[in-house]
């Protein structure tokens, strides 16, 4: 389990009534944000989103209940957030750049430093040469985009988003979702967390990792499910459109309980994909691993081999992939296996790819058990390029297969005749398992 | 610095001419300076609260100056208390309803029967220096500009978008950086429109308040307003003239050398999302901005300075540290308030000690008299709207008619009123008027313009997708006004209206009783009864007159004009 930024225990908001009533506009909630989420929290208007984002922020004072900030009491010092608003929220009267930098200035940071900080943020979230716009010259999506970079500046731990896409046009905002998410997943945001107010489910769907929906009267939370869909996600695809359907149905029904969200594994699971390297090439990044007691940064040794790192890449996965190592903060370290593997002789490093490969590589598997139950163990092209097929473009189904074809050979698993184009088993070999 | 890299071809243009502009900004340094050491010598010099007023024009640029000096003082204090007095009442809730009820009734009492008083505490404070007497002038002309000032610095900071507010909480801006980068630039606006409006009637009260009589006391101070009444006293229609003439020619230059780059400047603090297409441009901002002189002060001595001053605040948010001991900022609180108390009490127990005096008849008399002003003032706020309502509507209407009319009426508006008496009257005696009759025209003469420049706001207001429905569907004109035109221009006509009610009962103390060629004319009605009191040093009576006008116009206030404005916000209210 990640660890948790923010804690809120039972928080409630309420306003006292002279009558001895009182409105109740959030029951009492328990709710977390852990690092490395983007958590979305939907829900229909009078549902307390907003107002659930200010008590966590520290904005708005909670009726009950604590907020916890690392285990600390929100008010005993001001968290470090920013909140990005449906309105912008920009101050008309200072120009782009000091817009950005009024954040800065408030930390009591110089002039030249603030400009400077200012200046690169602004060119991250593509406006450069705008600095000396007001905000009033820019259009919806680039006045966002301004509320995005002085959000950014002070690089948050947590980023908040109230709405921050609903003043937006549908272009415009998509576009604008897109380069977020970018920026999140290359990790070129300071940011550890995202918490998103939406009242647009697909919006969700297509961010969160995490989506917590509210019911209204008084808010409370009704769901709250992970999302595991791969990025980026298909908005047309089976299991998107069954989320949408879910949290639709929970929303218009807010006298049922709520069931659980649906599985969002794919009902055929995503088939794996061989990372194009050859045998010999894993063989050979394991060595030069080996030299350097097991461990390396990935772009030192793509230097050291006056490789590309993009050629390196496929070897490092294939090597991951097979379990003889693993890759962590950018570094690639040796498994156990793949120790054994650098050091044992020729024969036995067929022994030990083979065993991997059948373990790990789905398509080497499947093409040896194919043929194995073949009465003449042998099978056509035709027959993996249908299975295939369904899963990859025509070009990478090809390729899919070449691979296979070198990682088969060299743990003598299989063979491949290209003339012929079919798979076989070499005639002298029993099925290994 | 590395702002502003475009427009290479017209900046290098305006540097080359900077040097032009530096000798400007030198010169104009230059004749403040020499303002400020004439005035000094003048202030501290010996008091002469009955200075001999020569008619000959030559004395009018002196004049002019002393009067200009009188209403830029006022001025700034006014925007200094202003701003503080809003923010105080923006901010401490416990003070806010008293604050607010202050500045109610503060606006509707009549000012020139303060003026006695002002007077009086001010000589006796300064006896041997004129500072005493200018001073009274200054803290009258103050107390008549600064409550709508405050009143809309305070509902500035009031109506400060949410979000924004949320914006520099959760950045962690300081009281100061948010006074600087929030309230105030969110005030701007607001602060202008109402310096504009409290200026000009900064001149209405400087006019009235340099030349009095106060029982065997005569009062008067060098001034445009001294000169004008001088002049009319003596029948002398060429120093009128010439009055009249520095009077315009100052009140353009004022627009053209302050409130227009002023107005210019503060265009930034619209708040808007979207530029409105014709932004109003300004010559002599434009110099501010081009010169050099002023570019070095700002990055030598204002900007660093700046910095400085952030630096010190930051770090230090708005929200009061635990450390502090409650008790100090309460006891202090404590102490002020049970002093305000005390010191209201006491003036409450001497107005009544003085009242005291006062039998059944002037109660009597005092009311009939209010009766009959309230029914001039209701009459001239009539008459005005007969005129101002058609007008105002084809000025709206007609942008062509409007880019001649506006200017036009600006002018003749922001001539004061009371300037314009001795004139005026002249023409009512010598047509065989009244002033029974006449103190309407006069009331009529310095209100007219609020209504006339609400309905020209409501007018222009007015979607033009509405009009063009009504064209559409061909409304017959009757129609027309009734559907379209009084509701779209109601909520401007009300706010006109209310502005106007107030000024006419301000004026109807100076238009109902007038020294002219020495004698006097008078009328019956509350504002002479308050001039008459004046006059014959009777506090007694100026006590209780005021009192009635100031319940007055506040209950009409609340009775009328507060129910009809409920009704324009929500009924009448167009949506944009």
């Amino acid at each position: 389990m990640s660890e948790t930024i923010i804690e809120a225990r039972q928080v409630e908001k309420f306003y006292a009534q002279p009558n001895q009533n009182r409105i109740q506009v959030i029951a009492p909630t328990d709710l977390c944000v852990e690092a490395g989420e983007i958590l979305a929290l939907l829900g229909p208007s009078g549902s307390g989103k907003s107002t659930l984002l200010r008590m966590l922020t520290g904005l708005a004072a909670t009726s009950a209940g604590t907020v916890l900030w690392h285990r600390q009491p929100v008010g005993s010092q001001p968290p470090n957030v920013s909140i990005v608003f449906q309105s912008f929220a920009l101050f008309p009267w200072l120009t782009v750049l000091e817009n950005v930098e009024a954040p800065l200035k408030a930390r009591g940071i110089g002039p030249e430093e603030r400009q400077k900080r200012a200046l690169k943020i602004l060119d991250s979230v593509g406006l450069d040469g705008f600095e000396a716009a007001y905000p009033k010259e820019l259009s919806g999506g680039m006045k966002q985009r301004v509320g995005f970079a002085r959000a950014l500046v002070v690089e948050p731990e947590v980023l908040f988003m109230d709405e921050p896409f609903s003043a937006l046009d549908v272009l415009t905002a998509e576009n604008l979702r897109g380069e977020l998410l970018e920026l999140w997943q290359r990790r070129s945001m300071p940011t550890r967390a995202v918490f998103i107010v939406t009242h647009n489910i697909e919006e969700a769907v297509l961010l969160a990792d995490r989506i917590v929906v509210l019911g209204k009267n008084p808010g409370r939370i009704r769901t709250d499910f992970r999302v595991t869909l791969a990025h980026p996600r298909d908005k047309k695809s089976k299991p998107f459109l069954d989320l949408v359907d879910y949290i639709y149905t929970v929303l218009t029904r807010p006298e049922e309980e709520p069931g659980a969200a649906p599985t969002e594994r794919p009902a055929r699971p995503r088939f794996q994909m061989l990372p194009h390297a050859r045998p010999g090439g894993v063989a050979g990044l394991l060595e030069m691993l080996a030299e350097r007691g097991g461990r390396s940064d990935i772009h030192i040794l793509a230097d050291d081999l006056a490789f590309e790192l993009d050629d390196l890449l496929p070897i490092v996965d294939a090597s991951v992939l097979l379990g003889f190592a693993n890759v962590s903060e950018g570094d690639v370290e040796m498994t156990p296996e793949g120790q054994a593997f650098a050091e044992a002789d020729i024969l036995t490093r067929k022994d030990l790819f083979r065993r991997a490969a059948t373990t790990h590589a789905t398509l080497v598997r499947q093409i040896t058990r194919s043929l194995a139950t073949k009465r003449d163990h042998k099978l056509s092209d035709e027959f993996f390029h249908d299975i295939l097929d369904e899963h990859f473009s025509e070009e990478e189904t090809v390729r899919q297969l070449e691979t296979a074809v070198h990682w088969g050979r060299y743990a003598e698993l299989f063979d491949h005749d290209a003339e012929e184009r079919r798979f076989f088993l070499p005639e002298d070999t029993e099925v290994r398992e | 610095m590395i702002r502003f890299p475009e427009f290479p071809r017209s900046f290098a243009e305006a540097r080359s001419w900077s040097w032009v502009w530096d000798a400007l900004v030198f010169c104009g340094i230059f004749a403040v300076f020499s303002v400020v050491l004439l005035i000094g010598r003048y202030w501290l010099g010996a008091a002469m609260p009955a200075a001999e007023i020569s008619r000959s024009p030559r004395m009018l640029p002196l004049y002019s100056l002393y009067s200009l000096v009188r209403i830029a003082i006022a001025y700034v204090l006014s925007l200094i208390f202003a701003v503080g007095y809003g923010y105080i009442a923006a901010y401490n809730r416990r003070l806010q309803p008293f604050m607010i009820a202050v500045l109610d009734i503060l606006q509707s009492i009549p000012v020139l029967s303060f003026l006695p008083g002002v007077m009086l505490a001010m000589v006796s404070l300064f006896p041997t220096r004129q500072l005493g007497i200018e001073m009274g002038a200054i803290v009258l002309i103050f107390t008549g500009q600064v409550w709508n000032m405050a009143f809309s610095f305070y509902s500035s900071l009031k109506s400060i978008p949410r979000e924004l507010r949320e914006a520099s909480k959760i950045y962690g801006f300081s009281a100061w950086q948010r006074f600087f980068q929030l309230e105030l630039p969110y005030g701007t606006i607001g602060l202008v429109w109402n310096s504009m409006v409290s200026v000009a009637g900064g001149w209405f009260f400087l006019m009235a308040c340099e030349m009095f009589v106060l029982g065997k006391r005569d009062f008067r101070l060098p001034g445009l307003g001294s000169y004008l009444q001088t002049a009319a006293g003596a029948g002398d229609t060429v120093s009128m003239m010439w009055g009249l003439a520095a009077m315009i020619g100052i009140i353009v230059l004022l627009d053209q050398v302050v409130w227009r780059p002023v107005i210019a400047w503060s265009d930034k603090f619209k708040f808007e999302q979207v530029e409105s297409a014709h932004g109003s441009g300004s010559p002599i901002l434009d110099l501010l901005r081009r010169s050099r002189l002023l570019e070095s002060w700002q990055a030598k001595i204002t900007t660093p300075l700046w910095e400085r001053l952030n630096r010190h605040f930051a770090h230090r948010p708005v929200e009061k540290k635990e450390g502090t001991p409650v008790w100090i900022p309460q006891t202090i609180g404590m102490v002020l308030g049970a002093a305000v108390l005390a010191g209201m009490g006491w003036a409450g127990m001497q107005a009544f000690h003085l009242l005291r005096g006062i039998n059944g008849a002037d109660v009597t008399g005092t009311l009939h008299a209010a009766l009959i002003t309230f029914l001039r003032v209701n009459a001239a706020l009539i008459l005005a709207s007969l005129w101002t309502i058609p007008a105002g509507v084809a000025i709206g209407f007609h942008p062509r008619l409007a880019r001649i009319a506006q200017p036009l009426s600006q002018i003749a508006a922001s001539v004061p009123a009371t300037a314009l008496f001795p004139v005026l009257l002249l023409a009512i005696i010598s047509a065989g008027g009244g002033l029974g009759v006449g103190a309407i025209l006069l009331m009529l003469l310095g209100t007219q313009w609020y209504i006339l420049f609400n309905v020209i706001a409501g007018a222009i207001a007015i979607p033009s997708d509405l009009k063009e429905v009504a064209a559409l569907f061909r409304f017959r004109s009757i129609d027309k006004w009734r559907t379209l035109i009084l509701p779209g221009i109601f909520p401007y006509l009300v706010t006109g209206l209310v502005t106007a009610s107030g000024g006419a009962w301000n004026a109807s103390i100076v238009a109902e009783y007038f020294h002219f060629q020495d004698h006097l004319l008078s009328t019956f009605g509350l504002g002479a009864q308050i001039s008459a009191a004046t006059d014959a040093g009777r506090f007694d009576t100026l006590l209780l007159a005021t009192i009635v006008m100031a319940a007055l116009v506040v209950s009409v206030n609340r009775l009328v004009w507060r129910p009809l404005y409920r009704l324009a916000e929500t009924k009448y209210r167009l949506e944009t």
